[in-house]
This record gives structure tokens, sequence and C-alpha cells, in this order.
């Protein structure tokens, strides 16, 4: 019966273990996973190991070793869907700050030792490195999108994630914008959605977690957070966090950072 | 001046407000009205007249909206949230049907919970509208929304008459206000003047009469009618924005290859905001969700918009890639071929998609921008020898 299930295998990367615990945070619907699959390799629940192939296979986290490049293609080779969860895995995570520096002086201030350390000077997403057959963003991504994805997988239909903006959830759970309502700065008119529009609800603006939508259109965005009264320098910051090497939002911050100079 | 017929028109006071809410209550409706919420006055649960914003206000622009208190003692002294009569009779999520496994055959059933009996208090004469103009849509097409209907078969509407417009308003130029002439079970005009706090009561059906039946009213007076009349002229007055509509249709479809569309497009989001607040957008998507175990699934309809790329997606891609294709497509909608589609136009001129796009473009000065370029080029080729 267990060689009949599908093969799940979750794999890590440089990241936090953020994603795959959203993963295990999905008590009630894990034990559900475990009936219609066979979990080959998730070093996180359980000590069994598998070899490939496997089925479905999460990859969590980015590129940032020599040894990282050739461990995701032996991954792919084996993976029959391969799956990229989580900001890290789908734009390179916090960790692409090293991206816009010298990592070289990093190693050299943080380690006794740097002729140790074998590191690149990116961190980026699995998809930069290999064809990743979708792609789950957030930072974590939701747990009830990850389940519809497995579920998409499993019953080999498309996953009905949206991929336009936060605003979209935040209108319909009937929350008032806090950037009309109350001139807060919010990154949800160019990210991606997902999350359910969390932080407007508890009168916040979005973080951007999600990364950038389909179609963002930053420029407008950065007028009107200028408009707002925020800092160049904040607005910079605002774009470069968890998904700071997405490409839309590594642009934007580069241009808001270029006029302010 | 606005003609209000005497034999229909009664005055109420002030204090009867909060009886008309207690008996539409105790008939069964779910009473529904502005509250303050959220920094905004929203359309929720009004049990009596004391959860009524009385003496705030609302200053609106675009992109920008703010509410304050000003002692004042009106109920009614601001205009139209985010929220409408949409958020009720057509809400943003609503499931359609449930299925199970039952050994080997499949059970649907359809969405078990019994339809809202709302009573929406205080809609203003846009929202009234906009509901006709969704009726066209969702009930008077080829396909009927269930849901929808059974909700608005039940539905109650006491409209108020709008004194004092918000910054957005352009109800004139879409015969939709300040004003209600049609549409409504009672429509109410706050008069709060040396005469004292009272409302004019207009009945427009007959459960708008049995209700006025049931309050303690009179007959309205030459001068309290003239008082309305003047205060809903004021009003129109009082708007600062307008769209001249007389040939749009045509002007609009003229203007499909401008290039000031791009222009647009440039500044636009692509956020959805607009079509979320309008009251009158109707679109949704239709989602299949099942539990892992294949053993459930529900069928689920939710607000989409056509500023989402997968809107216009079909076999290979979304038709509509860019930013501007999309903003032409929404404009063009509802200010030209939904006439085509449903003999009317699709704005009431609220304002709202004015007020709640973060970055405050504004339909009336697009379309008029829109006008002026069409009448330019048609000016030159007149010109052109
Ligand atoms: S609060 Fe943010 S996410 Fe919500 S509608 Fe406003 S801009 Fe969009
Ligand atoms: S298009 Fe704008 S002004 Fe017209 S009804 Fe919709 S939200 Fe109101
Ligand atoms: S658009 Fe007209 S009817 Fe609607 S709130 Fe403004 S003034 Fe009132
Ligand atoms: S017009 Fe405004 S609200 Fe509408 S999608 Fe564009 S930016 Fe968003």
């Amino acid at each position: 019966m267990a060689n009949n299930r599908p093969k799940l295998a979750v794999f890590k990367f440089a990241s936090c273990d953020g994603c795959q615990l959203s993963l295990l945070d999905c008590e009630d619907e894990l034990l559900a996973v475990a009936g219609k699959v066979h979990i080959a390799h998730f070093p996180e629940a359980s000590r069994e190991s598998v070899r490939g192939p496997y089925d479905v296979t999460l990859v969590e986290g980015s590129i940032t070793t020599p040894d990282d490049v050739e461990r995701i293609q032996k991954i792919r080779r084996r993976s029959k869907m391969l799956v990229t969860i989580g900001a890290c895995a789908t734009s390179g995570g916090i960790q692409a700050l090293r991206n816009f520096r010298d990592v070289k002086e990093f190693t050299s201030i943080v380690y006794a030792h740097p002729e140790y350390i074998r590191t690149l000077e990116t961190s980026t997403a699995i998809a930069d490195h290999i064809p990743v057959d979708f792609e789950l963003r957030g930072c974590p991504v939701n747990k009830y999108q990850l389940i519809e994805v497995l579920n998409a997988m499993l019953w080999g239909r498309k996953p009905q994630i949206e991929s336009g903006s936060v605003c979209v959830e935040c209108k319909r759970r009937g929350t008032v914008c806090v950037m009309v309502a109350q001139g807060m700065a919010c990154l949800g008119p160019v990210t991606h959605a997902g999350c359910g529009a969390i932080c407007p609800a508890y009168n916040r603006g979005c973080y951007g977690c999600f990364g950038p939508q389909e179609t963002a259109n930053m420029d407008p965005l950065s007028e009107k957070l200028a408009g707002l009264g925020v800092l160049a320098t904040n607005i910079a910051r605002l774009y470069s966090t968890f998904n700071a090497g997405a490409e839309p939002f590594e642009k934007a911050r580069r241009q808001v950072e270029a006029t302010n100079n | 001046m606005r003609a209000i017929q005497e034999q229909n028109a009664f005055i109420m006071e002030a204090r009867e407000l909060n009886r008309l809410i207690e008996t539409l209550a105790e008939k069964g409706y779910e009473t529904i009205g502005p509250t303050v919420q959220q920094g905004a006055i929203l359309y929720g649960h009004v049990g009596s007249a004391g959860d009524l914003p009385a003496g705030w206000s609302d200053q609106q622009g675009p992109g920008t909206y703010r509410v304050s208190e000003n002692g004042d003692s009106s109920f009614f002294g601001y205009v139209v949230g985010p929220n409408s009569g949409k958020s009720f009779l057509h809400p943003s999520r609503e499931t359609l049907m449930q299925a199970s496994r039952k050994g080997d055959l499949l059970e649907f059933v359809d969405d078990p919970a019994p339809p809202e009996r709302y009573a929406l208090i205080g809609l203003r004469p846009c929202d009234v509208k906009a509901i006709e103009i969704q009726d066209r849509v969702l009930l008077e097409g080829l396909y009927v929304d269930r849901k929808y209907k059974e909700r608005r078969d039940l539905l109650f509407i006491v409209t108020v008459n709008c004194a004092k417009p918000g910054g957005t308003c352009f109800c004139t130029s879409m015969g939709s206000g300040p004003a209600a002439d049609s549409g409504y079970d009672l429509a109410l005009t706050e008069l709060n003047d040396d005469r004292g706090h009272r409302f004019l009561v207009e009945v427009g059906s007959d459960s708008g009469s049995e209700l006025v039946a049931a309050l303690t009213t009179k007959q309205a007076t030459a001068a309290d009618i003239d008082s309305a009349g003047r205060q809903a002229d004021d009003a129109a007055e009082a708007i600062s924005k307008s769209i001249d509509t007389t040939g749009l249709r045509e002007q609009l479809y003229d203007s499909l290859d401008s290039p000031y569309w791009e222009k647009i497009g440039a500044r636009c989001l692509a956020c959805t905001n607009c079509t979320m607040v309008c009251p009158t957008c109707f679109c949704t998507n239709v989602q299949d969700v099942s539990d892992l175990a294949g053993n459930s699934a529900e069928r689920i309809q939710i607000w989409d918009s056509c500023f989402n790329a997968e809107f216009s997606g079909l076999h290979g891609g979304s038709v509509r890639q860019s930013i501007h294709s999309r903003y032409r497509q929404w404009m063009t909608h509802k200010l030209a071929s939904w006439e085509d589609q449903f003999d009317t136009l699709g704005c009431v001129g609220c304002g709202r998609c004015i007020t709640w796009c973060p970055v405050g473009i504004d339909i009336t000065e697009e379309a008029n921008t829109i006008r002026k370029r069409a009448g330019q080029l048609a000016g030159t080729v007149e010109d052109a020898p």
C-alpha cells in the first residue's frame, strides 16, 4: 500500500525553516497528508529518508553556496513535480541583501577564519537555477495555500493561487484601507496576494512578505509614499526586506535611491 | 426644484428614527446602516438610532478619506464610505454548492443557509441606483444569480437624500442623486433647522406605507416640502465633479487606440481597489475547493476584478497584459459598453473609485481628458483641407 502512495520530499536550502514549519503547523490536515502520501524525506518531521524519485518535492530556501548549486540539480533530477516554497526559495529571501554588498567583507568581519567559508556572492531563487513547476510565495508561506498546492499536485490539477495584489484580499475581508483613511505606508498594491491581508486588518501597512504581485507597478507607489511624507531612505528600506532580490522591488529601490542622491 | 408629492410626504420627529429602526428589527429584518468602524463610515449592524454616527462627517478627495466629529446633532452628515449595498446583497465570498462523497456516490447540496432579510437604512441615492443597476445585471439577464435574488426579494430600503455631498461625488452627472426619485421603500430628508430636527419621509412602496403607519408622523406642510426641495438643490449645486455623458459612449469607442490610455496605465497600480469598492462592479471568480482526502468539495464565488491579469486569462495567458488595457477595459465598460449590455451606464457617480484609489486616479478627469482629446482629434480632421 505504502508503495502506491505518491512520495513527498521536503528539502531545505538557505532559510529559517519557517515555511517547513507551516507544513508541520497543518496538524489536522497533515494527518490527511500522511494518509494520502508517503512522506519519503522530511527531516523536520520524520527520521525516515527514502531515496527518490519523488512525486512531489517541496524546496525551501535560497541558493547561497557552490554546494547548493549542485545539490539542487540532483534534487530536480529526482523529482517529478518540484514546488518552491517561501520568499527565500522564490526570490532569494532576506539574505539576498548580500547581493548588493561586498560578501568578502562580511565574512572577514563575522568569521574568525574566513578562509573556511565557501559561499557565493549572491543569494538567488531556486528558479534561477532549475525549472520549477510552481512557486508558492510568502514569508512564511500561508499554510492553507500550501495545502492547496499539495492538494492540486496530488490530484493533478492547477493550484488555485491568486497572483493579484494584497488589496484584493484586503477589500474582500472588509478592511478599511489604512493608506487612504490614515495615510499609513502600505505595500499592498504592489504585493502578491496570499496572506489574506493580515497586516491592514491589524491596522498596519503591508510589509510585502509575499513579494511582487504579477504586474507590480512600483513607481506610482513610490510617489504615493513620498507624498505621504515617507523619506526616500525609508521607502528604500520598505523594498529591501524578505523579497529585496525580487526584480521589481530591487529596481524600485535603486530608482528611489538614485532620485534621492 | 425637486417635485415632492404632498400627499406622499410625512414629517417624522428625529427621535422617531429609533422607532423606525426597531420596528424593522421587530419585523424580522437585519437592520444595516452607517456606523463608525476602523476610522470610516461603514454600513454595518445598527440596533438603534444610537448606533448611527450622529455628529460625524467625512472629508473625501482623490486617494484620501478622513472622518471627524463635528458635534452637530444630524444623524446623516456624511456621505458614502468604502462599502455599499453590494457588500450585503452580492458579498465578496459566497458558497454556491457543496458536495460530499457518500460511498460510491456524490451528494450535492445547494448552500443550505436561508437568505438574509436585510433592511438597508441610510443608503444614499447613488447606492439605491447602484442596486437597480446590479438588478439588471444579476436578475434581468439570461442567468439569474439565485442568492442575490433571494436577498433582493426580501430587501427593505430606507434611503437618505444627501444634504452635503462629498468631495468626490458626481451623481448629478449620472442622474442618480443627490436625492432619490425611485427604487426605495422610504426616502428620508433630514431637516435640522430653526423649525426643529425632523425627517421628511417619502413613501415609495406598499411596505414603506405600512411602516409609516406604524410610526408617529404627520402630513408634511408646504414649508417642509419647500425646505427639503431647497436642500436637494443646494446639495446638487455643491457637487464639484462632473462627466459630460452626451455622446460619451461613441467618443470612448472612437478613442480605443488613444495613446492617452498608456499615460493612465503608467500611474495605475492594477491594485483593483476601484472595482472592489464600486457598488455596481459585479465580476466574480468561481473556485472549486476540495479536502485532501477527496471526500468533500465546495464551489465558491468570490469578487474578482478586470485589473487582475488572470481575469482575462485564456488559453496561453492573459489577453490584457498591460495595465493600461485593463484600465481601458474598466472605464469603457462603465461608461460605454455597459449601455450596450444592460441599457444603462455602469456608474452612479458615487466617487468611491476616486477616493479609494491609493493614487487618486479620477474617473471624471480621465473621461473628460479622453473626451477632450477625441474632440481635438475630430477638430483637426475637420479642419484638414
Ligand atoms: S490597506 Fe494596503 S492592502 Fe489594504 S487596500 Fe489599502 S493599500 Fe491595499
Ligand atoms: S465607477 Fe466609481 S463613481 Fe462610478 S459607481 Fe463605480 S465607484 Fe462609483
Ligand atoms: S454621489 Fe450624490 S447621492 Fe451619492 S453620496 Fe454623493 S451626493 Fe449623495
Ligand atoms: S485606478 Fe486606482 S484603484 Fe483602480 S487599479 Fe488603478 S491604482 Fe488601483
